[in-house]
């Protein structure tokens, strides 16, 4: 079991709805099983191969590992004795049944915001839709001090605020469910907006221009949210809000394919959300102002004309940089000499979020792992970016993403071996894209044998 | 006592592209649907760049191909001689894996001609009596391509086809095939970028008067997203198509077009190292209980299901039929019987033409590159005046640049230091004019089971008898004088021919064609055909056998697109009716 960060990555982890034992109608319970995937409750609360909700999945932070609890109905593992008010108060405002409190790896500081009705349905559906499993996950063993729960009600004084939700009349009614959504269960700030001193989400709604700003998150950048015009028209910014819709639903669209944690999100939650839903998120997503770009930053013109300028170098294939030449041997063949992929199955790389991300993390392990699109319920291909860790070196790799991140219009920073050296470290046995086994296929022959 | 299994309603033998085809249609149904696929599993992650750019491994070793252990054919070319296995593949590469040859293609997908599939009542109505060798079995397809239309046109948006639309519900097309059938739509995609070669084969074959197109790709010219939401990204021209996966996810396949969709189906599932060895059939005969597979642990296992689809490749489909007793075999000297009667194949041949000062770029190209004529297929001209029937595509294309197969003048060296000059000297400088041909079906051209031979699991081997015909070398004779009119139009510095004339034989040894076609033909006369017009088993009615297997003679386009519409025309008639009322979709009167 490996350890991740956060928004642990699920991979093809099904889970089904199974018949309600009693009690509520079937619409509440249906509603319930909605509202926690556009939670994604799962991702968290499932660990690799095991039973959907029975927990023990490790999310690494930044004060050690903290274990995801059994939230199946199970009586003595899981959840089963929870009455609607204890477990509202899990949801909302982090505490447990016993009254210690939950470490906010549970994003409850934005769960806050749950209706009355929301919580009952999902009440509803983790009583009555899901399977117990009577499966204990390790405890979570903090050092001193983090293993002081009752520390945890300070941290939640000030930093967890966020009240039950209330629709502004001033804004489109689509527009107010998509801001529910996303200040809510679907916690997008957990990872797209930046956290304070305290490992805390510097804003936890759109009052504050930190919200959904972008953030690190791990190796990971993840981008900007803020959707609105202002910034430098880069990301989401430059996506109208079909494209968020499509990216949400698909994990792809003209401008990007999902990598890293999303892929996780998009698979387990997003695409299951209705159109409408999507469309809600996306326009509120829009309507939140991008944050000033700085000021060196190149203008779309200088973007065009360096774009033009990297494609036509790229084409005459005379006088190439390593980078150069790595990026036609091992890149151009999908993303293209402009960089610009191929519309919804090859992403673009020119102005690539992840590749111009001030930190290269992610872009340096997309190069040494590939990537692979989650199948979605609409788009089931997965047409996977192989990984490049056995076949090029780390002065390789930090020569082609150097060339990668200043390429076209883009302008990330130079990107050195060393750091392509933590990054392959940190990979260490997952499973990187290996070559042909020359010692088992390619000595078999159609012969005699 | 064999290993059993629980109980589906449908299990699929072979997870090729008819396999996969079937998984969708029956899934959608409500089915619950089992394949069982006797090599390994692939998916488009064992396909990712650059693995399947080596040619030794895919090209000459032939890594995706089945081994002769697994499914040797034995071979002759006459009823009289004594039948050989094959110990090593060659002119034929059927595929072997999920996906199956559907993996390794090379991806021209083109339609026959609505004369091609009614080849007999043309033939009864344009050759006089005494014409055609008496010898000939060729029959009419028994499905119009008005009922096949739709099912092109569904399966070459599955396929992303690229291509000239030629005549669009009956408007002849400029650019396109003015002799293809009318289409309903477009192609979906434009065609692929030309070569050198094909706009000197272009030019020279329009000044002779011929109507030559871009030859119809499923190797993809634009990104493509499918009906079932499968995706296919932009050929790059990287030249490693035929016997290779796809290292850019550019050519229809079942794992870029079908696959990811259908595992996605909870009522689907499926199991790879499973070699189906025969279908059990109830004491009467006259259903299957299910099908007998080897595990792979060598354990035999049962596997009952309602309803089997043989979606094998076409030669071991009809081996299944053979070993499984389904329907009547096949004897050439009674003429009675089905199973194993009208064998057929594909007859090609061309001019190599050398040009010291051309580059030809052959490293940059897909594997349908290419521009072809159909001036020569039945009906365009008049055959009957050479003596035979049937037409051949004339083209010429470029399907792949790698080094090992490069062809040399015949006078060049095959090893050491000449060859190494030959090869430095004449690659990249030579062009190819081609023509592929049909093939009749005839008294002795068949397949049946092998009276010496036996695999791993004691079942007899299938034993093939073929052999090229009179009508097929007169064929060729025709198709020959025509490249070499190209030829001369064209000038090339040095040149070799090559076509199977009066006198030759069939070759195993080299590399012909993997359009085996025939054996469980399809037809509306349950004593010329095996399998009725919607692909069921005469005599087994919860058996259906959709693939080449169906054609009761070879036309000259390549038979993918056939086969996949077939597939899905048989599939509407099993869901629309089939499955309400399960029994023979034919009367046998």
């Amino acid at each position: 079991m490996t350890a991740r960060h956060l928004i642990p990555l699920l991979a093809g982890s099904a889970f089904a709805l199974a018949a309600p034992a009693f009690g509520a109608t079937d619409d509440t319970l249906e509603r319930g099983a909605y509202l926690a995937r556009a939670g994604d409750c799962v991702a968290c609360h499932t660990a690799p191969g095991g039973e959907a909700f029975a927990g023990g999945l490790p999310i690494e932070s930044p004060f050690g590992i903290i274990y995801s609890t059994n939230i199946t109905p199970d009586d003595e593992h899981g959840i089963g004795g929870y009455t609607e008010e204890e477990f509202a108060a899990a949801l909302r405002d982090g505490e447990r049944a016993d009254g210690a409190n939950l470490y906010p790896a549970m994003p409850y500081p934005s769960y806050a915001n749950l209706t009355d009705d929301d919580v009952h349905a999902l009440y509803v559906y983790f009583m009555q839709g899901v399977e117990p499993v009577a499966e204990q996950p390790p405890e979570t063993d903090l050092g001193f001090p983090f293993n002081q729960r009752w520390g945890i009600s300070a941290w939640n004084w000030l930093f967890a605020d966020q009240p039950t939700f209330t629709p502004s009349a001033s804004n489109p009614e689509l527009t107010e469910r998509g801001r529910y959504l996303v200040q809510g269960l679907g916690h997008c700030g957990s990872c797209h907006t930046p956290r304070g001193f305290a490992e805390q989400e510097t804003a936890l709604d759109d009052s504050d221009s930190d919200y959904l700003a972008g953030a690190n998150l791990g190796e990971w950048w993840a981008p900007s949210l803020r959707g609105g015009s202002g910034g430098d028209g880069r990301g989401v910014e430059g996506w109208d809000t079909q494209a968020i819709v499509d990216y949400l639903k698909t994990g792809r669209n003209a401008h990007a394919t999902v990598g890293g944690e999303m892929t996780s999100v998009i698979a387990h939650s997003t695409s299951h959300l209705t159109d409408k839903d999507l469309t809600g998120i996306a326009q509120y997503l829009k309507s939140l102002p991008a944050n000033p770009a700085a000021e060196d930053a190149p203008s779309a013109q200088d973007r065009q004309r360096a774009t033009n300028e990297t494609e036509a170098h790229l084409t005459a294939a005379k006088n190439l940089s390593d980078g150069e030449r790595l990026y036609l041997d091992n890149c151009a063949a999908c993303h293209f000499n402009a960089g610009q992929g191929a519309e919804r199955v090859f992403p673009p790389l020119n102005g690539n979020a992840l590749a111009n991300a001030d930190n290269p993390s992610g872009l340096i392990h997309t190069i040494l792992a590939g990537a692979k699109p989650p199948a979605t319920p609409t788009i089931p291909a997965q047409l996977p970016m192989p990984g490049f860790a056995w076949r090029l070196s780390d002065d390789e790799v930090a020569s082609l993403a150097t060339f990668v991140r200043g390429a076209w219009g883009n302008d990330g920073d130079a990107v050195k071996a060393e750091q392509v050296a933590d990054v392959r470290d940190e990979l260490g046995d997952a499973p990187l894209n290996k070559a042909v086994d020359r010692e088992g296929e390619l000595n078999q022959t159609d012969g005699e044998d | 006592m064999a290993k059993q299994q629980p109980r589906v309603d449908a299990v699929i033998v072979g997870l090729g592209w008819t396999g996969s085809i079937m998984g969708m249609e029956l899934t959608d149904a409500g089915l619950n649907v089992l394949a069982l696929e006797r090599g390994e599993d692939r998916t488009n992650e064992d396909l990712a760049y650059p693995k399947p750019a080596d040619e030794l491994q895919y090209g000459i070793r032939h890594t995706m191909m089945q081994k002769p252990k697994q499914a040797a054919v034995t071979i002759r070319r006459d009823l009289d001689e004594r039948a050989l296995p094959q110990r090593k593949l060659g002119a034929f590469l059927p595929g072997n894996g999920v996906g199956g040859a559907g993996a390794h293609w090379t991806g021209v997908l083109i339609r026959p001609t609505p004369t091609d599939l009614q080849l007999k009542t043309f033939a009864d109505q344009a050759f006089g009596k005494g014409v055609l060798q008496d010898d000939m079995q060729i029959q009419d397809f028994g499905v119009s391509w008005d009922e096949l239309e739709p099912h092109f046109t569904f399966f070459e948006k599955v396929c992303g086809q690229s291509g000239t639309t030629g005549n669009l519900n009956g408007q002849i097309q400029e650019g396109g095939d003015p002799f293809e059938g009318p289409r309903s739509e477009p192609y979906p995609l434009p065609a692929l970028q030309d070569t050198q070669n094909t706009e000197m084969f272009e030019k020279a074959a329009k000044q002779l008067g011929y109507h030559p197109f871009p030859n119809p790709s499923a190797n993809v010219s634009r990104a493509w997203t499918n009906p079932y939401g499968m995706q296919l990204g932009p050929c790059n021209y990287c030249g490693f198509c035929s016997r290779y996966g796809c290292l850019n996810y550019s050519k229809a396949s079942p794992q870029t077009c079908i696959l990811n969709a259908l595992k996605q189906r909870s009522n689907f599932d499926y199991r790879t190292n499973a070699n189906v060895t025969r279908v059990e059939l109830a004491a009467d005969g006259k259903t299957a209980t299910g099908v007998t597979y080897v595990d792979n642990d060598g354990e035999e296992v049962f596997q009952p299901a309602d309803m089997v689809i043989l979606a094998s490749y076409a030669l071991n489909n009809v081996r299944l039929m053979l070993n499984s007793g389904i329907g009547q075999p096949y004897d050439p000297v009674a003429r009675t019987g089905t199973v194993g009667r009208n064998y057929s194949y594909q007859v090609g041949g061309g001019i190599h033409c050398y040009f010291d000062d051309i580059e030809f770029n052959p490293f940059a190209t897909a594997g349908a590159t290419g521009k072809m004529f159909n001036d020569f297929s039945p009906g365009n001209f008049d055959s009957a005046q050479y003596g035979f029937i049937g037409g051949a595509k004339m083209h010429s294309s470029q399907a792949s640049g790698t080094p090992i197969k490069t062809p040399l003048p015949k006078d060049a060296p095959s090893w050491g230091q000449g060859y190494k000059d030959a090869l430095q000297k004449h690659y990249g400088h030579h062009m190819k004019l081609s023509m592929t041909g049909s093939v009749m079906s005839y008294r002795s051209n068949m397949l049946d089971l092998d009276p010496t031979w036996k695999d791993p699991y004691g079942m007899p081997l299938l034993r093939m008898t073929f052999d090229w015909k009179r009508n097929e070398h007169r064929l060729s004779a025709f198709m020959r004088d025509r490249l070499r009119e190209i030829a001369d139009v064209l000038q090339p510095d040095y040149r070799d021919e090559s076509f199977n004339l009066e006198g030759s034989h069939f070759k195993v040894t080299s590399y012909v064609s993997t359009h085996n076609v025939g054996g469980a033909v399809m037809g509306t006369d349950p004593s010329t055909s095996a399998i009725n017009r919607y692909l069921q088993s005469w005599d087994v009615h919860n058996v259906f056998v959709p693939g080449g297997n169906a054609f009761p003679q070879n036309f000259q386009s390549n038979p993918t697109d056939l086969i996949g519409a077939l597939t899905y025309w048989s599939a509407k008639k099993i869901r629309e009716e089939y499955l309400q009322n399960p029994g023979p979709l034919m009367s046998r009167a």
